[in-house]
């Protein structure tokens, strides 16, 4: 049977995809952070932890998707997924590999579970799905495990609510779950944490608000399933709502979680950076 | 059990937040030929022709005189007047050679030096520009 076993969070910024292309990783800039994500790499190269597959909730940034189709929940159910070139060429990582078989069974179960998803059988994936891979696996020849690309609409509104995304979480678990091959899958939870991109408010970074948030999501995730979408905005500024994307992972792992880790950083870029590793408690 | 929540409360709620234009159904409409516009440049051979003559290029599309303008002039606060979205307007930044943190410092009124200084310090803190009603 298939399990989730863990669930991370990482930042999703194209410029650590710029810091790792020009070599700039290890600067006074960049260099906190690329040490922050340490302890995630090491844990994960672990045979124990290597997953199988992982499900990696992102959004896409106007990338597969332009203004003909904005689909709330997509699931990427291809053989392959290539890197999208977002207007600087394609990020020189290699191709995502998929699980068709787990993927289109966690499509069907979760269309039977009522959440109606959109089936991507070609689909080329953008930063938000390839940074945070290589900010967790570095730089090889091969990513080490299949990942299936979960997209969600975060850019046009309305998003779906934060309970919403907790449901599906708890769908996709039921889904895993009744899968009959033995595998290793986490779940990862992308993008956030507080950051705005545009307008005279751009730069907005609330520190309170993302630890209430991680604290929230360990062990309090009820709050967060309720929080409106206004609350993001204004706390955590219009980028901010990515978050509603970690309750995805956080819902997957069941009632109660356990924290392994956590790092938490401002600047990147524009950004707080977030990133965790929990497990099912 | 789920909260449903009125869509005219939803939306009027995001016009009480300073500097801040919430990508809302209106603003997509809106903007529909800006940002496929935008989305175009993910081709190269599309980047190559813009660059060769940005004009002709934007009159290929269904744009407004005023969009047209605002990307000419590189000014993103307009192109986001005019219904344009960030990650669209991504691809024209991106085809600059520009980064999110540029695009993003040049909204605020300040010289890049200053955002990203702003940024290392902590970024802007939400005091004050949570709600223009509210004030706080």
């Amino acid at each position: 049977m298939a399990k989730i076993t863990a669930g991370l969070t990482s930042s999703h910024i194209p410029a650590l995809g710029a810091a790792m292309q020009t070599g700039t990783s290890g600067n006074d800039y960049w260099g906190p952070v690329f040490e922050g994500y340490k302890w995630a790499k090491e844990w994960i190269a672990k045979p124990e932890n290597m997953p199988d597959v992982v499900i990696l909730v992102y959004n896409d940034h106007a990338s597969a998707f332009d203004m003909n189709i904005i689909p709330t929940f997509a699931i990427g159910c291809a053989e392959s997924f290539k890197s999208a070139d977002e207007g600087w060429g394609p990020r020189p990582v290699p191709d995502v590999i998929g699980h068709p078989d787990l993927a289109w069974h966690i499509a069907q179960s979760l269309i039977l579970d009522e959440f109606d998803m959109t089936i991507m059988n070609q689909m080329d994936v953008d930063h938000g799905c390839t940074v945070p891979l290589s900010m967790i696996f570095g730089e090889p020849e091969a990513w080490p495990c299949k990942v299936i690309p979960l997209p969600v609409n975060v850019v046009t509104y309305p998003p779906p609510s934060g309970n919403r995304c907790w449901m599906l979480g708890e769908a996709i678990k039921r889904a895993v779950e009744s899968f009959p091959e033995d595998l290793n899958v986490q779940v990862w939870g992308t993008g956030g944490m507080s950051h705005q991109l545009q307008g005279p408010r751009a730069g907005l970074i609330n520190k309170e608000f993302d630890m209430a948030f991680i604290e929230d999501l360990i062990a309090n995730p009820e709050r967060l399933r309720h929080m409106p979408h206004i609350e993001y905005l204004r706390e955590a500024g219009s980028e901010g709502i990515e978050l509603v994307m970690w309750l995805i992972m956080r819902g997957a792992l069941g009632e109660k979680a356990k924290e392994l880790h956590r790092f938490y950083h401002i600047p990147a870029s524009n950004t707080a950076l977030g990133q965790l590793v929990l497990e099912p408690a | 059990m789920t909260l449903t929540q009125n869509i005219h409360e939803y939306l009027a709620a995001f016009d009480d937040i300073p500097g801040t234009r919430v990508f809302t159904a209106q603003r997509a409409r809106k903007g529909y030929w800006l940002n496929q516009f935008a989305m175009s440049l993910m081709k190269a051979e599309n980047r190559e022709r813009f660059k060769a003559d940005e004009r002709a290029y934007l009159d290929e599309w269904a744009m407004s005189e005023a969009a047209k303008l605002a990307v000419l002039a590189r000014d993103y606060n307009a192109m986001i007047d005019e219904g344009g979205n960030v990650y669209f307007l991504s691809k024209l930044f991106s085809t600059d050679g520009k980064s999110f943190q540029f695009a993003a410092g040049s909204m605020t009124g300040m010289t890049q030096e200053e955002y990203a200084q702003m940024m290392i310090n902590g970024g802007r803190s939400p005091e004050g520009v949570r709600s223009i009603k509210g004030n706080y």
